[in-house]
């Protein structure tokens, strides 16, 4: 990817409502069209962060600069960002058209204008025709496009969204993915999105932004974070993982599960304690007699595309998936690769 | 936000016409005027521990204890009946009880006077039917009567709130269990309406331990309960002091007997307190 | 059967005993003969009778002048409490909470004495302006409790959204907030309104110099023997409030329907 412009960063940023840290010295930079998610389980301050950005809640310490310049004391009406709200916020005394309507009503825009900017973004939207129609009326995906276009017909340079698709069922949320990718890319504004959601993140993410306790934890691509989590924490977090403690005795060389294996890893003090996470779909299921380890199947659960079997190797059960079925009391080998090891330091604690 | 500075001018009023008006009530208990000045006495609170107040404090308890418990008898039958399912114009018939309450208090008031007297309404009846006239006019009898009519509402309300909200499922459970409706009301549906007596109780027995205006129209004038002493020595024979005092022991009264009824509630629930 | 069939006897008696009162006291409105017992046809007198009553009316003015007044000036500093309130939180919040209370559990007696002695102490002759003060203090609780749960059902998102889209925080309360809590704030005028104009106790207390209110006239008459003009009054009264109560109650119904 070309280098992109910055458009908004967060240095030091702490919070503290008088109840410990929210968030801990927080520094991020968001770049110009980027789609960046916040991930996250609750109570990990992606929210907060969010809100800071927006100015609905003021940091104790630190500074966000917008374009180069600090915009911490600005009211959230003085910032060049909207918001989509968890649970839309719609005004329900007013219909679609005057929603919509509302940030261009505040800054005084002639009547035509406004019809002509609140017709074209309801049309983006999938929502034409919608403008005299009452916010109780609306289903719940409609009223999320609603949100949408109620902050994006400011035409803003960012949009955030709080967990926007929380409150859909499951199918419309994966519409609502995919639309809401297509949305950002059309208008090539900058999103900044809060989800606890790890498939949503993934699915939507250009830069995936991974908190925890008010710390971030990893930066990077969907494809990073999936492939080489930075920690136990990331790797549990992201996907289904087999996690279990290792030691790293020399370079490209780790014991686990009561064996070595060669590995891609080095730069580790020698016989350093650390994780080590393989994915269930990179375990390959072999004959029992051949395998690297050995172990008993002792559930199947058939999940639609693979099934997921756990085994007990040892005293441990592993996760694994595969396409094919191996039944429950079965001995079997399983044989992992170097490349599908993945090591971690472990999280000081 | 700066959202709670908008709570200042609200703070300042009530500060004057709701706090401080009592600390001057106190303030009035317990001093007393010697020589032109007010000075610290324990003289007016002394005063309401004599006997002759002691008597109104106690007749006034009485007629409201009175009035209470047959509110409670007569609304709790109300209330259960309101909550059963055989009215389908239910809310209608809880807004036909609660109209009366639109009409002006001391209209209702008034109205059982027509009914009352010597030459008043129920009396033609009787006479018409050749039957002995009633005389309560100017008894505890019209008093208490007075105070049911009043404050019957008051009671009837938060019972049938109550028991409304019941889970229907529990009466069906109960009955599913082997128990008959008898059962099931004392051992199910009753222990649950409690506390809506309870704030029943309060309601009515608070405005008929305080009332000088049913006393002195149902009761004559020469009739005293502690409302009508307070109100005569502010407005008769303004001795403030005593009045005060009397006030303060009224008040106390009431906030003891109101927080003891809450406690025996035991929920904590309500936030009055 | 015997079961519904006695519980509906039991609770005609009940509506009997609630309406008989008042009825009868319309009735008389209407008779001719000036004793209460009897009735000497139907007449209209009273009613003319009262509107030449200059005490009577004067009262009748003084009492919707208060209400209005009170009401109005109550929900506006109620309404603003409440959103106070709101914002407010640990033990300020709980302290303000109790106070909103005060004036409910307050004896009405306890209360009009000691505004009384209030104002006689700080120097505000008895009349109009201090009956209105306290009628203001005891609508107050009325409107906070009718608005405050209206404002716990706003979301808290919809203040913020509002200044996301620009908005001031005055015209974030005026275009988004208020419209939303509005229906609270009805209620709470409504209340506060009928209060006003139900209200003997307090008034008593704190008028004075010829200011009186419907009430107060009526206990005055009352005590000095009947007079048919009062339940000719009344009768118009409640007429008024079962008309407004009708339209209240349409206005919810249309409301409902447009769901």
């Amino acid at each position: 990817m070309a280098r992109a412009e910055e458009i908004i960063r967060l240095k030091d940023i702490c919070m503290d409502y008088g109840g410990g840290l929210i968030l801990d010295k927080l520094n991020l930079y968001i770049l110009k069209n980027e789609f960046i998610t916040l991930l996250g389980p609750s109570g990990c301050g992606k929210t907060t962060t969010l809100r800071i950005i927006g100015g609905f809640e003021q940091q104790t310490s630190g500074d966000i600069l917008f374009e180069g310049k600090s915009i911490s004391h600005l009211p959230p009406f003085a910032r060049k960002v909207n918001t989509v709200f968890q649970h839309y916020a719609l005004f329900s005394h007013m219909n679609v058209y005057e929603n919509v309507a509302f940030g261009l009503r505040i800054k005084k825009l002639p009547e035509t204008e406004i019809t002509r900017k609140v017709g074209e973004v309801l049309e983006l939207m999938n929502l034409p025709g919608f403008e005299k129609r009452e916010i109780e009326s609306l289903s719940g995906g409609q009223r999320q496009r609603v949100a949408i276009a109620r902050a994006v017909v400011n035409e803003p340079q960012v949009l955030l969204l709080d967990e926007p698709l929380g409150a859909l069922d499951l199918k419309l949320r994966k519409e609502m993915q995919i639309e809401l990718k297509n949305i950002q890319k059309g208008l090539g504004i900058t999103f900044v999105f809060v989800t606890h959601d790890q498939e949503e993140a993934l699915t939507m993410s250009d830069t995936i932004v991974v908190m925890r306790d008010g710390l971030v934890q990893q930066i990077g691509t969907p494809i990073d974070i999936y492939n080489e989590p930075k920690n136990e924490f990331v790797a549990g977090f992201i996907g289904e993982s087999n996690i279990m403690d290792g030691v790293m005795y020399a370079d490209y060389h780790v014991s686990f599960a009561g064996r070595s294996f060669e590995c891609v890893d080095k730069g580790f003090t020698p016989d350093e304690d650390i994780d080590v996470v393989v994915r269930p779909e990179d375990i390959k299921l072999v004959p029992a007699d051949s395998g690297m380890l050995r172990g008993v199947v002792t559930s199947v659960i058939f999940k639609g595309v693979h099934y997921e079997m756990m085994v007990k190797v040892g005293e441990r059960e592993w996760m694994l998936h595969n396409t094919l079925m191996e039944p429950v009391g079965r001995e079997i080998g399983l044989d992992i690769y170097p490349d599908d090891i993945h090591v971690m330091k472990k999280r000081k604690t | 936000m700066r959202k709670k500075l908008l709570n200042g001018p609200y703070l300042a009023w009530m500060l004057i016409f709701a706090i401080l008006p009592l600390f001057i009530v106190v303030w009035y208990a317990l001093t007393a005027e010697i020589g032109g000045e007010r000075s610290f006495s324990a003289g007016s609170l002394a005063r309401v521990f004599e006997p002759i107040y002691l008597r109104v404090l106690w007749r006034s308890l009485k007629l409201a204890a009175v009035s209470t418990l047959l509110c409670f008898f007569f609304g709790y039958p109300v209330a259960l009946i309101l909550t059963s399912r055989q009215f389908k114009r239910r809310t209608i018939l809880v807004v036909l009880i609660v109209l009366p309450m639109w009409m002006n208090f001391l209209a209702r008031t008034y109205a059982w006077l027509t009914l009352l007297e010597k030459n008043g309404v129920i009396n033609s009846v009787l006479s018409f039917l050749h039957l002995p006239a009633l005389s309560i006019l100017y008894t505890d009898a019209a008093v208490v009567l007075g105070m049911v009519y009043n404050f019957l509402p008051f009671m009837i309300l938060p019972i049938y709130s109550v028991l409304y909200k019941i889970d229907h499922s529990l009466i069906e459970a109960a009955e599913d269990l082997g128990a008959t409706p008898l059962v099931t009301f004392r051992r199910v549906i009753f222990p649950q309406s409690l506390a809506g007596a309870l704030s029943g109780v309060i309601m009515v027995f608070m405005p008929a331990m305080t009332t000088f205006v049913i006393p002195r129209l149902l009761g004559g004038g020469q009739y005293t309960l502690i409302g009508n002493l307070i109100e005569q020595q502010f407005l008769t024979t303004y001795d403030w002091g005593f009045g005060s005092a009397l006030s303060l022991f009224l008040m106390a009264l009431l906030l003891v007997t109101g927080a003891l009824l809450m406690r025996s509630r035991g929920d904590g629930e309500g936030g009055l307190w | 059967m015997v079961r519904r069939v006695s519980s509906r006897v039991y609770l005609a008696l009940v509506f009997l005993f609630l309406y008989a009162p008042i009825a009868v006291l319309m009735i008389f409105s209407f008779n001719s003969a000036r004793s209460r017992g009897v009735w000497g046809g139907f007449t209209l007198d009273w009613y003319a009778q009262l509107f030449r009553d200059r005490q009577i009316m004067s009262s009748l003015y003084y009492t919707i002048a208060c209400a209005v007044l009170a009401s109005v000036f109550a929900t506006v500093l109620g309404t603003v409490a409440a959103i106070g309130l709101s914002g407010m939180r640990g033990l300020p919040r709980a302290l303000t909470a109790q106070l909103v209370y005060l004036p409910m559990i307050n004896p009405d007696i306890v209360m009009g004495l000691s505004l009384m002695l209030l104002f006689i102490s700080i120097k505000i002759p008895l009349g109009f302006l201090s009956m209105l003060l306290a009628h203001i203090t005891f609508c107050l609780p009325f409107v906070i409790l009718s608005v405050l749960p209206k404002l716990k059902q706003t979301q808290a998102e919809l203040y913020d959204a509002a200044l996301d889209l620009g908005a001031t925080p005055l015209v974030a309360y005026g275009k988004v907030i208020i419209p939303q809590i509005r229906p609270g704030i009805i209620t709470g005028f409504l209340l506060a309104f009928t209060m006003s104009i139900d209200d003997f106790v307090v008034s008593f207390f704190t008028t004075g110099n010829g200011v009186t209110n419907v009430a107060i006239t009526i206990y005055a008459m009352a005590r000095r023997g009947m007079n048919p003009k009062i339940n000719a009054l009344l009768t118009i009264m409640f007429a008024g409030v079962i008309f407004l109560l009708f339209i209240a109650n349409r206005r919810t119904a249309d409301a409902k329907t447009r769901r």
